[in-house]
């Protein structure tokens, strides 16, 4: 454990010769930008939030007036919609690897479009329930199925905006080397919402 | 070796040229750090106003017409709000955390400076909305500060219209305010260190500021999470929190919802909230100590582990505040088990502040006063928190004036000292001045002596059984004259101790022009932010050269040395240059 070692060190022992400055280096993380530190403390206050809301939703389900409602049958469509969605991601960080700017602008329009229908889905779910009378007032599962499915595409919402930047950058003739943080960074985020996306759906149906 | 900086990276610094990008949408971390500053210490003295309020009402009941009980219950939610969340956790975080992050780890600046102001911009809209709850046609809300459902959000609480829906979008603003800052925060300490700045070099300081931070980004989730149910309660009329409930003759359309879920999450977040604010005062207080007393740090490695594992136990010790809620024995039991051990490492810090000052070269100065003053109050609120963490000494005790003394002491006054001790600290850097030695310690005597006889009685209140949050006591049998006649005289010391923070303000004022010029390293400290080659440092804040860090940030007294300090950046071979 590099950490453990490090924070046993002596400092107050001086070094005997300051050539070991050069050694220590500053960095915990060397090499690795920081935008993808910070990426992944964010993605780690993400996950506190959806598992505080899923805690909630397990305390709450054991109360009296939980009425379990049926999910409709879209969100097995949805679920296919958003995993496509993370590999053209996938995909287009391959591609932005190896600099091939054709597959890069193809995998990050479909990754865009897959996410945009994945929401429009997720929309016509809720209306569907909506018509069949399952408002979220009427009951904590309903509550939570509008909150969750709410909370989670926000997050997707929020990650588009980096998407649409990213795209806007590659149409005004961005070369993939200059895009290639952004893309990565894309990819990692979609993964983990990707994942979150599987965890809420199991909560959903398996209750 | 082929080692960059991230710093020194070709990357693009943002470079202001114009009054706006440079003061106002500034992107640079001290400019960032004062700005968080000032408007907390705004709001603090909005939440001061309110509590010399209270305190008028308490002291001589029925005297203000303008206090009705209404009124009361809403200052004392935003009272407790405001200090807590808008100027403790801003101040230490976005204040000292900006200011001192980057300039003690020898960076130009944070790693994301854009998000760094954005985080700024959202904290003052998260401040603005707070504030129109003042203006709200029924005022801010009166739920309390811990907002517990149902009453936050039944009729008959004021501030139901708009006052609680304007304090829950407002921490929500907070909470994503906070976490683009301490994205920034973390990120820095692990990505931005200078040369040789290895993770036990760094100064208590950041140590005490990261690990608040990582608690913030852990623990504000919880209260966002609440925060968002009790709106969709409030709002779209969802029973998350709210059971069935009668409310002035009327049957609600609310049913079946858990309170005590809210307050599981409330304090899931409330409790490390308190570490959030200490954390940065347990590490600024150790390097104030340090440098006053012209001495290492006793035990370094221990109150850095002490600072880890504090962060670690705040977050199994939540359930200690809700003893009264009702929960199964062992439950209570494993709670109170936890906040004993909690003090364990907190005892640690405390016996190393004190063996820092043993034998020290002790100077008096005006942060040193605070810093002494901190430990003081520290262990008095301290101890009577190892009194209420055993659920039945608590149970009688919790809904008195005795916790309402523990923990004003232990969470109010000690940071508060801190917070004081640091801008006496800090300000010759921030500014190129002194602040003014004999206003200071004016300051220090009046608030310390008035904060003990504020507190100290509140104990003996709470023996007697005197009920916290009550608007006014009546006639009831169990309070004596004495008791009367003593909340009087509180009344009287707190507003002599609000009254008193004029002084600060003035000596804060008058000292931007009229102080003595500090040079660069006034206290003739060891830390790199006092080895800056410009006071107060330039945007960037070296110039061509990050510094080297060569030691410890501890190296004070050295034996064998004539200077009584050693700079970090100053290599061993300047100061033993025999071995060299």
């Amino acid at each position: 454990m590099k950490f453990l070692k490090q924070i046993t060190e002596k400092s107050w022992l001086a070094p005997e010769e300051d050539v070991v400055a050069d050694l220590r280096s500053g960095a915990l993380v060397m090499g690795t930008p920081s935008a993808k530190i910070g990426l992944r403390v964010f993605l780690t206050v993400v996950l506190v939030v959806f598992s505080l809301f899923c805690v909630a939703y397990y305390i709450r389900m054991e109360l009296d007036d939980w009425r379990p409602l049926p999910e409709p049958d879209l969100l097995w469509i949805n679920t296919v919609v958003i995993l496509l969605s993370s590999v053209a991601l996938q995909y287009t960080r391959y591609s932005v690897q190896r600099s091939r700017a054709g597959a890069v602008n193809a995998g990050l329009l479909a990754a865009g479009l897959l996410t945009i229908g994945f929401l429009v889905g997720q929309y016509m779910a809720w209306e569907e329930l909506r018509s069949a009378g399952y408002f979220a007032a009427t009951n904590p599962a309903n509550a939570f199925f509008y909150l969750l499915t709410a909370v989670h595409g926000l997050h997707l919402i929020g990650g588009l905006v980096v998407w649409a930047r990213t795209t806007l950058k590659v149409w005004n003739g961005a070369e993939p080397y200059q895009i290639r943080l952004s893309v990565e960074l894309c990819t990692t985020y979609w993964h983990f919402l990707a994942l979150v996306w599987l965890a809420i759906l199991w909560i959903l149906i398996s209750t | 070796m082929a080692y960059v900086a991230i710093a020194d990276r070709d990357e693009h610094l943002h470079d202001p040229d114009t009054f706006i990008t440079k003061y106002i949408w500034s992107q640079d971390h001290k400019v960032i750090a004062i700005q968080y500053g000032l408007t907390a210490i705004f709001v603090g003295l909005v939440a001061l106003v309110l509590s010399g309020l209270m305190r008028l009402q308490l002291g001589f009941p029925d005297q203000f017409s303008f206090i009705d009980p209404g009124a009361y219950y809403q200052y004392i939610t935003m009272h407790g709000m405001i200090m807590v969340i808008y100027l403790l956790t801003a101040l230490f975080l976005g204040g000292f955390g900006n200011y001192l992050i980057p300039l003690m780890l020898g960076a130009r600046d944070m790693v994301f400076p854009y998000m760094n102001m954005l985080s700024y911009w959202v904290y003052l809209l998260s401040v603005i909305v707070l504030m129109l709850s003042f203006f709200a046609p029924d005022g801010p809300t009166g739920a309390g500060w811990t907002l517990y459902p149902p009453q936050a959000i039944l009729p008959g609480t004021p501030g139901v219209d708009m006052g609680i829906v304007l304090m829950l979008g407002s921490l929500a603003l907070f909470i994503v305010a906070f976490t683009m800052g301490g994205l920034n925060y973390i990120t820095t300490a692990l990505q931005a260190r200078t040369r040789g700045m290895t993770l036990m070099r760094m100064p208590l300081s950041v140590w005490g500021i990261v690990m608040a931070t990582v608690l913030g980004l852990l623990a504000f989730p919880a209260l966002l999470v609440s925060a968002i149910m009790m709106l969709l309660d409030r709002l779209l009329g969802t029973s998350f929190f709210m059971p069935a409930v009668v409310s002035l003759g009327d049957q609600l359309s609310y049913e079946g919802g858990s309170p005590i879920l809210f307050q599981h999450l409330f304090w899931f977040f409330g409790h490390p909230e308190v570490y959030i604010v200490a954390l940065p005062a347990f590490g600024i207080v150790s390097d104030l100590l340090s440098t006053h007393a012209r001495k290492n740090i006793f035990g370094y490695r221990m109150m850095v582990w002490a600072i880890i594992a504090i962060g670690g136990l705040s977050f199994i010790v939540w359930a200690h505040h809700m003893y009264v809620s009702g929960m199964h024995p062992y439950f209570g039991f494993f709670f109170a088990t936890t906040t004993l051990i909690i003090a364990v490492p907190t005892a640690i810090k405390v016996y190393n502040w004190v063996l820092t000052l043993w034998r020290g070269n002790i100077r008096l100065t005006t942060p040193m006063l605070f810093a002494i003053g901190f430990v003081f109050t520290f262990i008095n609120g301290g101890l009577t928190g190892l009194f209420l963490g055993n659920v039945t000494v608590d149970l009688p005790l919790s809904d008195t004036y005795f916790v309402v003394a523990h923990f004003h002491m232990v969470m109010g006054v000690s940071p508060i000292l801190v917070v004081f001790g640091a801008i006496y600290h800090w300000y010759p850097k921030m500014t190129g001045r002194m602040m003014d030695e004999t206003l200071g310690k004016m300051h220090f005597w009046i608030t310390f002596i008035g904060t003990y006889s504020i507190y100290y009685p509140m104990h003996y209140l709470g023996f007697l059984g005197v009920p916290r949050r009550y608007y006014a006591m009546g006639n009831a049998e169990f309070m004596p004259e004495s008791a009367n006649a003593l909340n009087a005289g509180i009344s009287v010391a707190a507003l002599i101790v609000g009254v008193a923070q004029l002084i600060f303000l003035y000596n804060a004022i008058v000292s931007l022009r009229k102080g003595k010029p500090a040079g660069g390293n006034p206290w003739e400290a060891t830390t790199l932010e006092w080895q800056t080659p410009d006071t107060p440092p330039i945007h960037g804040n070296w110039r061509d050269n990050l510094p080297v860090v060569h030691r410890w940030a501890y190296d004070y007294s050295v034996p064998g040395v004539d200077q009584d300090y050693i700079p970090q950046n100053v290599p061993h071979s300047e100061t033993h240059p025999a071995h060299g």
